[in-house]
C-alpha cells in the first residue's frame, strides 16, 4: 500500500463526505426545525442531477444549465413543501416516513417516464476535464477537486447563515419554539418553505455534482438517501455540526474500506477469502460503524439541544 | 360485532373457494396472485405485532423476508430439499438476526428507531449483493422446491394455497394470542405510555426486544414461502421498498387491528397488479395514492368494517 495510492483514496473520500454532508445538511435542518423526516430527499438529489442535465443540453452551457438546476430543485423543493408536506408536520413519524416514500416512488417513476430507465452520462466542460498536481507524483482530476472546494465552502455560508444571521437566527429560533416565534410577528409558514427549499437546493447541488462521476437514473437518489441517514444517525439528528462529522467519517469509511479492505484482509486469511469477505465487508462497513456508534452513544455523537 | 364476524368470515371462506373457482373459470393465474398475497399477509401480520401494537416504527421488516429465503436458498444449494430442516432454519436465522438488530435498535427511540431499522436491512441487502457464490446481484433460483417427506406437495399449486391459508390462520391466531396475553398488555401499555409502564414496574426493553424476534421469525416463515413462492431468492426480497411496502399495507388495512394488515396485503397487491396490468408505470399512481391514504385515511380498511375497535 503505497502514499501515494493512500493520499489518493483519502481526497476520493473527503470528496464523498463533502457530496454526503450537502444532502445531510438539508435533511437535519429540515429534521430539526420542522421535525420532518423526509425520505423524498433522496428524490430532489435525483431532480438536482435530471434537471441539470437537461438545461445544459438545452443552453449549452455547463455554468448555465448548472445555475438553472439548482434553481429548479429549489422549485420543485417548495412546491413539495406546499403541496404535501405541509400538513405532516403536525403528523407523527410513521406517517411522514410513509408519505415521503410515496412520494419517492412517485418521483422515481415520473423521472423514469420523462427520461426512461437508462442511466444518463454527462460530459463536462473541457476547462473541468483535467487534472491537477496536488502533492508531487500525484495527479487528480480538476473536477472532483473542484467538488471538495464546493463542498467546504458551502458548509462555511452555511454556518455562516445559520450562526450569524438574522435568517439564520429565526431558524434557530423556530427550532426551539415554534410557536413563541410566530406569536413575534414571524410568518414561520413561509420560514419552513425557504428552509424547506434551502434544503431541496442543497439536495440538488450535491446531485448534480454527483452527475458526472456516478451514472443519473431513477433510484440514484435511494441509494445515497440510506447512506446520508447513517450519517445523520451518526451525527445525531438535527446537528449540522453533526452532520459535517458524521459525513466526512461516513465517506472516508466507505471510500478507503472499499479500495482498502480486501488487500488488508489479504493478510490475515488466506487470498482467495479475502476475496470474497473483502467486498461484503466493505460495504457492510458503514452500518457497523453505525452501529458501534449506537452501542455506545444512542443520540449519535452531537445530540441536537432542542428537544 | 356479529356483522364484522360474519364479513371476515366470508373472506375466509371465499379464500377456501377460490382455488376451484380459479381453475373453474379457467383463470389458474389468480391462484398464485392470491398465494402471494397471503404470504404477504404473513408478513404484513408479523409486524403489525411490533408496528401497531407495540408502536415500534420498524422499516427494516423485509430483512427477515430475505433471511428467511437465503435460508431455504443457501440450504437448497448445497443439496438440503428437507422441507422441516429449511424453514426451521429459516425462523432461527431469522430470530436470530432480529435479536441482533433488535438488541441495538430497540434501545432507541423515535426517528432513530425507524433509520437504525432501515441502515441494518440496508446493510443485509448490500452483503446478498455482494456474495456472488450465492448470484449477488441476479440471485438465485430454487431448483427444488422444500420437500416435507411426501407429506405436503409444494409443487402442486393448490396444495401450496392452502399450505400457505393455514399458515395465515395460524400466524393470526399466534398474534392475537400473544397481544391478549400478560406479554402483549406489556407490550400495549409501553406503547400508550411508557413511563407509566415503567413507574408500575416494567421495563420495556426486554418485552419489546421479544416481540421484535417474534415478529422477525414470523416474517422469515413467509420469506421461506415467498421463496418457493417464486422459486427464485435475490436481494431484491430485502429492498427496501419492500420493507416500505410491507408497511403501508399494515397502515392501509388499519394498524392494531386483527384482520387489518391481511386487508391491507390485499388491497394493495391486486392494486398493484391491476394497474401493472395496465401501465408500466404504475408507481406514478401508487405513490400519490400513498400519500392520500396517510393524510385522509388513518383508521384503515379494517376501520370500515361494522364492530369494535378490535376484533
Amino acid at each position: 500500500m503505497n502514499f501515494i495510492l493512500l493520499f489518493e483514496q483519502a481526497l476520493n473520500g473527503l470528496q464523498f463526505g463533502v457530496m454526503l454532508f450537502l444532502m445531510a445538511a438539508g435533511l437535519t435542518l429540515v429534521f430539526g426545525i420542522m421535525n420532518l423526516v423526509n425520505l423524498a430527499h433522496g428524490s430532489l438529489y435525483m431532480v438536482g442531477a435530471y434537471l441539470t442535465v437537461a438545461a445544459v443540453q438545452w443552453t449549452g452551457s455547463y455554468p448555465l444549465g448548472v445555475l438553472l438546476g439548482l434553481l429548479g430543485t429549489l422549485v420543485v423543493g417548495m412546491l413539495v413543501e406546499v403541496v404535501a408536506l405541509r400538513t405532516l408536520y403536525e403528523r407523527d413519524h410513521l406517517d411522514q416516513v410513509l408519505a415521503t416514500f410515496g412520494l419517492m416512488l412517485f418521483f422515481n417513476e415520473l423521472i423514469a417516464i420523462l427520461w426512461g430507465r437508462a442511466a444518463l452520462y454527462t460530459s463536462l466542460p473541457a476547462y473541468l476535464q483535467g487534472f491537477i498536481e496536488i502533492i508531487p507524483g500525484s495527479i487528480y482530476p480538476v473536477y472532483r477537486a473542484l467538488v471538495i472546494g464546493v463542498g467546504l465552502v458551502v458548509g462555511a455560508v452555511l454556518w455562516y447563515v445559520v450562526a450569524k444571521t438574522r435568517l439564520g437566527m429565526l431558524i434557530r429560533a423556530g427550532a426551539s419554539n415554534r410557536t413563541m416565534v410566530a406569536a413575534l410577528g414571524i410568518n414561520i409558514r413561509m420560514l419552513y418553505t425557504v428552509v424547506f427549499g434551502f434544503g431541496a437546493a442543497l439536495a440538488g447541488l450535491a446531485g448534480l455534482m454527483a452527475g458526472p462521476i456516478y451514472a443519473v437514473q431513477p433510484g440514484m437518489g435511494e441509494l445515497i438517501l440510506i447512506q446520508v441517514l447513517v450519517v445523520i444517525v451518526i451525527g445525531g439528528i438535527g446537528s449540522v455540526r453533526g452532520a459535517l462529522v458524521g459525513a466526512l467519517i461516513v465517506g472516508m469509511v466507505d471510500t478507503l474500506g472499499r479500495a482498502f479492505l480486501k488487500p488488508l484482509l489479504a493478510h490475515f486469511i488466506s487470498p482467495p477469502a479475502a476475496e470474497a469477505a473483502g467486498p461484503a465487508l466493505a460495504s457492510m462497513l458503514i452500518y457497523l460503524l453505525m452501529a458501534v456508534v449506537l452501542a455506545v452513544r444512542p443520540a449519535g455523537l452531537f445530540p441536537a439541544k432542542s428537544s | 360485532m356479529r356483522a364484522r364476524t360474519l364479513i371476515l368470515g366470508a373472506c375466509v371462506l371465499l379464500l377456501l373457494a377460490a382455488p376451484p373457482l380459479a381453475t373453474w373459470i379457467g383463470q389458474p393465474y389468480y391462484i398464485e396472485l392470491l398465494r402471494r398475497v397471503m404470504i404477504f399477509a404473513i408478513a404484513a401480520v408479523s409486524l403489525n405485532l411490533i408496528l401497531g401494537y407495540g408502536g415500534l416504527v420498524s422499516f427494516g421488516h423485509a430483512a427477515y423476508l430475505g433471511v428467511g429465503g437465503y435460508s431455504v436458498g443457501i440450504l437448497a444449494f448445497y443439496g438440503i430439499h428437507n422441507g422441516w430442516l429449511q424453514w426451521a432454519v429459516a425462523i432461527l436465522a431469522s430470530a436470530l438476526v432480529a435479536f441482533a438488530i433488535g438488541a441495538i435498535s430497540v434501545r432507541t427511540r423515535g426517528i432513530y428507531f425507524i433509520m437504525i431499522t432501515l441502515a441494518f436491512t440496508q446493510m443485509l441487502y448490500y452483503l446478498g449483493i455482494s456474495v456472488e457464490e450465492y448470484g449477488g446481484d441476479d440471485g438465485m433460483r430454487l431448483k427444488v422446491k422444500s420437500q416435507f417427506s411426501g407429506l405436503v406437495d409444494l409443487a402442486d399449486p393448490v396444495t401450496f394455497y392452502y399450505l400457505v391459508l393455514v399458515l395465515l390462520l395460524g400466524c393470526m391466531y399466534v398474534v392475537h394470542r400473544v397481544v391478549h396475553s400478560r406479554f402483549g398488555m406489556v407490550i400495549r401499555a409501553a406503547k400508550s405510555n411508557e413511563a407509566r409502564s415503567r413507574a408500575i414496574g416494567f421495563s420495556p426493553y426486554p418485552y419489546q426486544l421479544a416481540a421484535f424476534v417474534i415478529a422477525g421469525s414470523m416474517c422469515g416463515l413467509a420469506g421461506a414461502l415467498l421463496a418457493n413462492h417464486t422459486a427464485y431468492i435475490a436481494p431484491a426480497f430485502m429492498d427496501w421498498t419492500r420493507s416500505g411496502e410491507i408497511m403501508f399495507m399494515v397502515i392501509l388495512g388499519g394498524m392494531a387491528t386483527a384482520p387489518g394488515p391481511a386487508l391491507g396485503a390485499f388491497a394493495l397487491l391486486v392494486v398493484e397488479d391491476l394497474l401493472a396490468g395496465w401501465t408500466q408505470h404504475w408507481q406514478v399512481i401508487v405513490g400519490p395514492l400513498l400519500v392520500l391514504c396517510v393524510l385522509f385515511f388513518k383508521r384503515g380498511l379494517a376501520g370500515l368494517l361494522p364492530g369494535g375497535k378490535d376484533g
